[in-house]
């Protein structure tokens, strides 16, 4: 059984370590907060300009000049600070921050992402997201294995534009957990049912399999 | 003490041109200078170019400016939730500049604190290093960026006094603060204008010296654009 969303989250939770300061992405990154384990302190960083984010508010608790990165309306927690988005991406920039998790569109074998611009496509903006991948010190992706027509997105080499290079230490996909070593990308983990043979027909870049991989446990 | 405070946006606007670059903070719909926004589409100055983190939705913040094709180029690091952006970038009549978010914040800080160049890792080995000198730190590759300024910039903040102290509040500061310095005349309104001596010289976040104009917004909506809730 491949993974879902909260379970891709729920197993990223797991790398979360307590004292860590961590900046979450949008998408399936927002959902680790919820997972993170009971007596396990971490300070989640916004990067619009807030670390110690709390939960959503409650309907009179919400406040229009209190949202997160993502625009929602946020709360904040006893020890909380607020400042300037210079501050923020200095913050970021300076390594500060310990730990960033956010989605991606592709990966490489050599840790480069490909998450912002997809060719022919309207252009968003790469927001925070190439300042992040350009400075963090670890950086874990939480993404589908493949696209919904069953290519890989984890490649030799990305083929949309790319992010930032060489910066991705970690993926979870629904398939499997794996490390971006410099040989490429090593199986540490396979979600629970699925074979080895199908994470390696998953992947197109280069899948380092030493020993028996054991199942996600969640 | 200087008094910068003015009677209102009109005259908080006075001498905008078309043509003219201007800074607007903000991060999505929380902090944008409302008032002077709207001000800005009263006087319809046309051919602007916006820097500005977000672009506004269709029918607030700066995408009250592309509806009246008055912006000619944005400036900004996310664009996304804005249609009629979309349909004048597709067309050719909007220019944009994607930049990095703190690349951005950095760029304008820079500005302000009289620093034309500087070197930061996010981009490089992407398109947005193209073209852009490159050079190699402690075994890191570093792309060069330049300082930005504005002739006009509009900032919001929470409190103000007469002598153009700010002190802003929760997330509604963001690029505030750095626009602030970064203008040849920055406008700030605020919520709460108070008597030079009323704010707590310790809490105040932006120091007046940057501050040519200080008004009261009119009002504020205050427009949320995630409304997200629990139940308990």
């Amino acid at each position: 059984m491949a993974l879902d969303k909260n379970q891709i989250a729920k197993r990223i939770a797991q790398e979360v370590k307590n004292g860590m300061y961590v900046n979450l992405g949008i998408g399936i990154p927002t959902l680790v907060a919820n997972y993170i384990p009971q007596g396990i302190e971490v300070v989640l960083q916004s990067e619009n300009g807030l670390l110690g984010m709390g939960p959503f508010p409650t309907e009179d608790q919400v406040d229009a000049d209190l949202i997160n990165a993502g625009k929602q309306t946020i709360t904040t927690l006893p020890g909380s600070s607020i400042f300037s988005s210079a501050e923020s991406f200095g913050m970021i920039r300076g390594e500060h921050v310990h730990l960033t998790i956010l989605g991606a569109m592709e990966v490489s074998e050599k840790g480069d992402i490909a998450n912002w611009k997809i060719p022919g496509k309207m252009v968003k903006g790469m927001g925070g997201a190439m300042d992040l991948v350009a400075s963090a010190k670890n950086i874990i992706v939480a993404m589908q294995h493949t696209a919904r027509d069953g290519s890989s997105k984890l490649l030799k080499k990305c083929t949309l534009p790319i992010t930032g290079l060489a910066c991705v230490k970690k993926i979870v996909t629904d398939l499997a957990v794996l490390e971006v070593t410099s040989e490429g990308f090593k199986l540490l983990e396979r979600a629970p049912g699925v074979s080895v043979e199908e994470i390696q027909k998953a992947t197109e870049g280069t899948l380092i399999v030493e020993g028996e991989i054991p199942e996600v446990q969640l | 003490m200087i008094n910068k405070t003015v009677k209102n946006a009109q005259e908080a606007l006075q001498g905008i041109q078309d043509g003219m670059t201007l800074m607007l903070g903000g991060f999505g719909l929380c902090g944008i200078p409302e008032n002077s926004i709207q001000e800005l589409l009263r006087l319809g100055v046309k051919d602007l170019t916006c820097i500005s983190n977000n672009a506004g939705v269709d029918d607030f913040g700066i995408g009250l400016l592309l509806q009246k094709r008055q912006v000619k180029k944005m400036i900004s690091s996310y664009v996304g939730e804005n249609a009629e952006f979309e349909r004048q970038l597709l067309s050719g009549e909007l220019e944009v500049e994607l930049i990095p978010q703190g690349t951005l914040a950095e760029r304008v800080r820079a500005g302000g604190a009289g620093i034309p160049a500087f070197f930061t890792p996010a981009g490089y080995g992407t398109e947005v290093g193209e073209g852009k000198e490159s050079r190699e730190f402690n075994g890191k590759m570093y792309l060069m960026e330049t300082w930005l300024k504005a002739d006009f910039s509009f900032v919001k903040a929470w409190k103000g006094d007469t002598a153009g102290n700010l002190i802003y509040k929760g997330t509604a500061r963001n690029f505030n603060p750095m626009m602030a310095t970064a203008g040849k005349i920055t406008v700030a309104e605020v919520e709460e204008l108070v008597p030079a001596g009323e704010l707590d010289p310790n809490m105040i976040h932006t120091p007046g010296i940057y501050v040519q104009r200080i008004y009261q917004g009119e009002k504020y909506e205050k427009r949320i654009e995630q409304r997200t809730v629990r139940s308990t």
